[in-house]
């Protein structure tokens, strides 16, 4: 039952959240309503035991990317920008993407109810105790199976803040030279 | 037209000049200044200067007040050191109508002034520090400016603007009990002096606050009229304590502090030992107070033949001066004030350009202004 | 039974814990926050030679019920072409994130609000971090140019300092090989040493990286008034402010919390592990250690009578035996359940010591780590001047975070040759740890002769004479 609650909760958040992000006209406001539904998201994991990830969404996602958004939002003249954009289809494209969402998120519903044992409600949440702690479980396989990969992602990472120190810095130069 | 746009909105992070004003009121100008800063995004390209909210018109009251009326006026000019500004005025006068004060009134001149130097200065390190962020150094500075204070409120009744001097003399006689106070006061000092140099000068974060800030050579210094530890902080050894004896300097032995870059930390050292020098000078001139008079032979009326003076002395600030102008009647024609801060002030644009902006807080602190004087 | 009631009540019997240790952080700590800000003006005030507060209440006790209250009558003042709904959440973000993520933090060895949550460190790490939107976001609602710049450094400054704090905490991990909190004390009382011994220089870096990140003198510059970007709470009045400023000491408590439990052995009694070694029978070591939390009160309470005879009013003696009782009373149930317990003594009253005395004493340690850790804090502030922020910035980035990154691998090199030796485990632990910090500190000197030697050479570049000054 609290299950059910929580999910609801989360999920609702989630959705409005992102409905209101979409239709906002001020940018930061829709910052932070982003942020929100990457908050309930990121709850929506820890229900379902990915505590790693849930903690993963919050550091990465909010704290550093919706951290850099915001800053860009700041920093740029988001107004003059928007003056020179004009995009004049976007109410057919809106109705559309909306019509076939609508008719997928229909379908879903429809054909869930029919499966066995599911409903609006939560039965069953699997039990904390039976999976395997999270880190530990990502821990090993980082640096034992995927080492190749993660190694490749962290000079992957290395050579973006190499460039983007040094594209910062030639922008600067450029100016006192002239 | 797009980059029209752009460029007359300009982006926050592409700003190019950009002026920035700092005061009149704000906590770290010292008084009531107004600094324009032309920065360039975080560097200070120049300044401009804009004063005159504490002008009072000093040097025009003179014209309407006698001698020994516009006497408490010169306190009010530099008000952190009020004893040098009236020993300044004094001496002037005296010098006019060719009259020396006695022996007695020029020693205890000599004390109350080096105890008043210790004074300006303490406020200055307590301020300096208080703008650089250090919190308590300020509170140890009160408490120790606090014992001078009282030792001129036990003279004269005031503590800040004293009037302390006469032309000719002193009025009031030192009381009993004031060598003791003085030697108390000058025993107690240089424990003192070591704490405020134990939490600062070797201060890794003091030190790269105040080095290589605010450099201001000698050839500058000379070129622009700096005085004061401002210009023996960039190595020139001149103080007028030692190259035109006052008052009763000559009796005593003291060194000159001289740094070396003119940069903030030499200023802030030249200070301290500014400090620890005006403590001997106090100690050898309590051990032999000469008896005697202490007015000279001045009338009740004050009217100096017509001519014209100008005389200097060492103030805790730099060389201030005093051009007086009399036509023979009782009131000046024409006095003039060589205020150190003013002159000093000047050195601010060439000493801020190319510095960040948090270090304009720690430059005007270290040239050690006060607007009363800047402005008169 | 009413199904929904019955529901209710299952669900309360199964949370209670949970429940009630929330509902004290969201109560209590503002409160305690606003006691540490008086502690810090008296200290504050006892360092710079006056006396703090002394009106409002006995000693100024009552200080920040005052200002509390005045914060809450103040005028609301919304600055005119700001943004409200921003305005109205920045605060509330700051104050959310700190308060929140209090709630992975163990006082005791089971007191903490999320019960022992697997990713515990990490958890109170990522959640405090997010009171960095409320900054950003106050400063862009404030509508002053000069506050979003104050905002924007605020935040580039508590960035740089998390990673160099979460690089120091790395070190700390790897000794204690998870990152639940009562993982992390448990290993460190198996080990039988707290981690500050094992890393110091990790334990260090992140004390610096704490001051820093909680916006503290020598780091203050965004929020000092000298300056002249006036910063991000400016446009912020009453009870706003309040609330920033009590997010910004309630996360002072966290990051105290943080480092306690890694490096100060958390919860842990100092020497833990020496129960009496053949010396003393076993249980008198524990008895004793016991009341040590009684002892330490009790000695509060008879000074505070010893200072009651001193005190000029009739009123503040009686205060001070007031204060003197409540130390004898909090005293005394310290000391009950551990005498019970001693002695031997069952029944309810023995099973109830039972099940209280480790919370307690647990709770006690905890909070005097935590408070001596706030108090270097403190100490700091009123001792320091502060650095500018590019060289701030120059610390954290040239300084701690290589530093830090070399930790690691000390710490790490350190933990493969105690694993490997034969030796006497404490031997091997000790030479191994000095080992590592030598290094560590070697490559500190070459950091920061090098960093020295740059600064050097940048501000004589850039002293050249300017003949068109003037």
């Amino acid at each position: 039952m609290l299950d059910s609650i929580l999910f609801y909760f989360f999920a609702g958040v989630a959705v409005t959240s992102a409905a209101l992000m979409v239709t906002r006209r001020n940018a930061i406001h829709s910052a932070v309503f982003l942020i929100t539904t990457l908050l309930a998201t990121a709850g929506i994991f820890l229900q379902l035991g990915a505590e790693f990830l849930f903690i993963a969404q919050i550091i990465l996602y909010v704290g550093g990317i919706m951290v850099l958004f915001i800053f860009v939002i700041m920093l740029v003249r988001l107004d003059v920008a928007l003056q020179h954009i004009r995009f004049r289809m976007k109410n057919l494209v809106v109705t559309i993407v909306i019509a076939v969402l609508g008719a997928e998120a229909g379908a879903i519903i429809y054909y869930a109810r029919k499966l066995p044992g599911q409903g609006l409600f939560i039965q069953n949440m699997a039990p904390a105790e039976k999976l395997a702690p999270n880190s530990e479980r990502l821990a090993e396989s980082l640096f034992s199976g995927y080492l190749l990969p993660f190694e490749i992602a962290s000079v992957l990472l290395l050579v973006a803040m190499v460039g983007a120190v040094v594209m910062a810095k030639n922008k600067k130069r450029t100016p006192e030279e002239s | 037209m797009q980059d029209d746009a752009l460029q007359n909105n300009g982006t926050l992070l592409g700003a190019d000049e950009l002026v920035l004003n700092m005061g009149p009121q704000h906590p770290s100008t010292h008084g009531v200044l107004r600094v324009k800063l032309k920065l360039d995004g975080e560097r200070v390209r120049g300044t401009e200067c804009v004063i005159g909210y504490l002008h009072r018109g000093v040097e025009k009251i003179a014209e309407n007040r006698t001698y020994q009326q516009f006497a408490p006026y010169v306190d009010r000019m530099d008000y952190v050191a009020a004893v040098s500004n009236g020993l300044g005025y004094c001496e002037a006068v005296e010098k006019l109508l060719n009259v020396e004060a006695p022996p007695r009134a020029r020693v205890i001149r000599t004390i109350l002034t080096e105890l008043q130097r210790i004074a300006s200065h303490l406020l200055w390190l307590g301020t300096h520090a208080l703008d650089i962020g250090a919190l308590t150094p300020l509170f140890y500075c009160m408490r120790e400016r606090e014992e001078i204070l009282k030792i001129f409120e036990k003279y004269c009744g005031a503590r800040l603007t004293t009037h302390a001097f006469r032309i000719g003399g002193l009025q009031y006689e030192s009381y009993d009990g004031f060598e003791k106070d003085v030697e108390r006061f000058c025993n107690d000092f240089e424990r003192r002096i070591q704490e405020y140099v134990d939490l600062l000068t070797g201060n890794s974060i003091w030190i790269s606050r105040t080095r290589n800030v605010g450099i201001l050579n000698a050839a500058d210094c000379i070129a622009m009229g700096a005085s004061g530890p401002i210009l023996r902080a960039a190595g020139v050894k001149w103080d007028l304590r030692k190259a035109q004896p006052y008052a009763a300097y000559d009796q005593y032995q003291f060194e000159i502090p001289t740094g070396t870059s003119g940069d903030t930390y030499d200023r802030y050292m030249v200070r301290i030992e500014e400090m620890r020098q005006s403590r001997l000078i106090c100690l050898q001139a309590i051990e032999k107070i000469p008896e005697g008079a202490i007015m000279g032979k001045v009338g009740k009326v004050i009217k100096p033949p017509a001519g014209e003076i100008y005389h200097s002395i060492e103030a805790p600030k730099g060389i201030l001066g005093y051009y007086i102008v009399s036509d023979g009647g009782t009131q000046p024609y024409r006095v003039r004030i060589r205020p150190p801060s003013f002159i000093n002030l000047q050195a601010l644009d060439r000493m801020v350009r190319g510095h960040l902006v948090a270090d304009v807080v720690a430059i005007i602190g270290t040239l050690d202004i006060v607007l009363g004087e800047v402005d008169r | 039974m009413n199904p929904t009631l019955h529901g209710i009540l299952v669900f309360l019997e199964t949370w209670w814990v949970e429940l009630t240790s929330g509902i004290v952080i969201v109560a209590v700590v503002p409160l305690v926050a606003g006691y540490v800000v008086l502690v810090e003006r008296k200290l504050m005030a006892d360092m710079q030679a006056r006396l703090g507060p002394m009106r409002v209440g006995p000693h100024g006790l009552l200080q920040p019920i005052a200002d509390a209250v005045k914060l809450l009558i103040k005028e609301d003042i919304i600055p005119a072409e700001s943004d409200k709904l921003i305005f109205w959440l920045a605060p509330v973000i700051s104050m959310v994130a700190a308060l929140t993520s209090m709630g992975a933090i163990a006082f005791g060895p089971a007191f903490q609000v999320a019960r022992d949550i697997n990713i515990g460190i990490l958890f109170v790490l990522g959640v405090s971090s997010l009171g960095f939107l409320g900054i950003i976001l106050g400063g862009w609602a404030s509508n002053s140019h000069y506050s979003i710049i104050g905002a924007l450094r605020s935040t580039a400054q508590l960035v740089s300092y998390e990673t160099a704090g979460g690089l120091a905490i790395i070190s700390a991990l790897l000794l204690s090989g998870t990152l639940k909190i009562s993982g992390i004390v448990q290993a460190q009382y198996e080990q039988h040493v707290w981690f500050v011994f094992l890393a110091p220089v990790a334990a260090f870096i992140y004390l610096v990286a704490s001051i820093a990140e909680t916006n503290r003198a020598p780091f203050d510059l965004p929020e000092a008034e000298s300056e002249l970007v006036a910063g991000y709470m400016t446009e912020y009045s009453g009870f706003r402010w309040a609330l920033y400023f009590l997010g910004e000491y309630a996360n002072m408590i966290v990051v105290g919390s943080i480092a306690t439990t890694l490096f100060l052995g958390g919860w842990l009694r100092p020497f833990p592990n020496w129960k009496g070694s053949g010396l003393i029978p076993e249980g008198i070591v524990d008895a004793g250690w016991d009341l040590v939390p009684a002892a330490f009160l009790g000695l509060i309470g008879v000074y505070c009578l010893y200072r009651a005879g001193k005190q000029p009013a009739k009123a503040q003696t009686w205060f001070m035996w007031a204060v003197a009782l409540a130390c004898f009373v909090v005293a005394a149930l310290y000391a009950i359940p551990a005498l019970l317990f001693a002695m031997g003594i069952g029944g309810v009253a023995g099973s109830l010591s039972v099940a209280v005395l480790p919370g307690l004493n647990g709770a006690f340690w905890f909070l005097l780590k935590v408070s001596g850790y706030i108090y270097v804090f403190m100490w700091l502030r009123f001792t320091l001047p502060r650095y500018r922020f590019d060289q701030l910035m120059h610390l954290g980035w040239y300084i701690l975070i290589p530093l830090a990154i070399v930790n690691i691998f000390a710490v790490g090199v350190a933990m493969l040759v105690v694993a490997n030796a034969n030796w006497n485990h404490g031997l091997a632990l000790t030479l191994a740890t000095i080992l590592g910090t030598v290094v560590t500190l070697l490559f500190a000197a070459l950091l920061v002769r090098w960093h020295d030697r740059r600064t050097e050479s940048a501000s004589a570049a850039s002293m050249a004479p300017d003949s068109y000054a003037g």
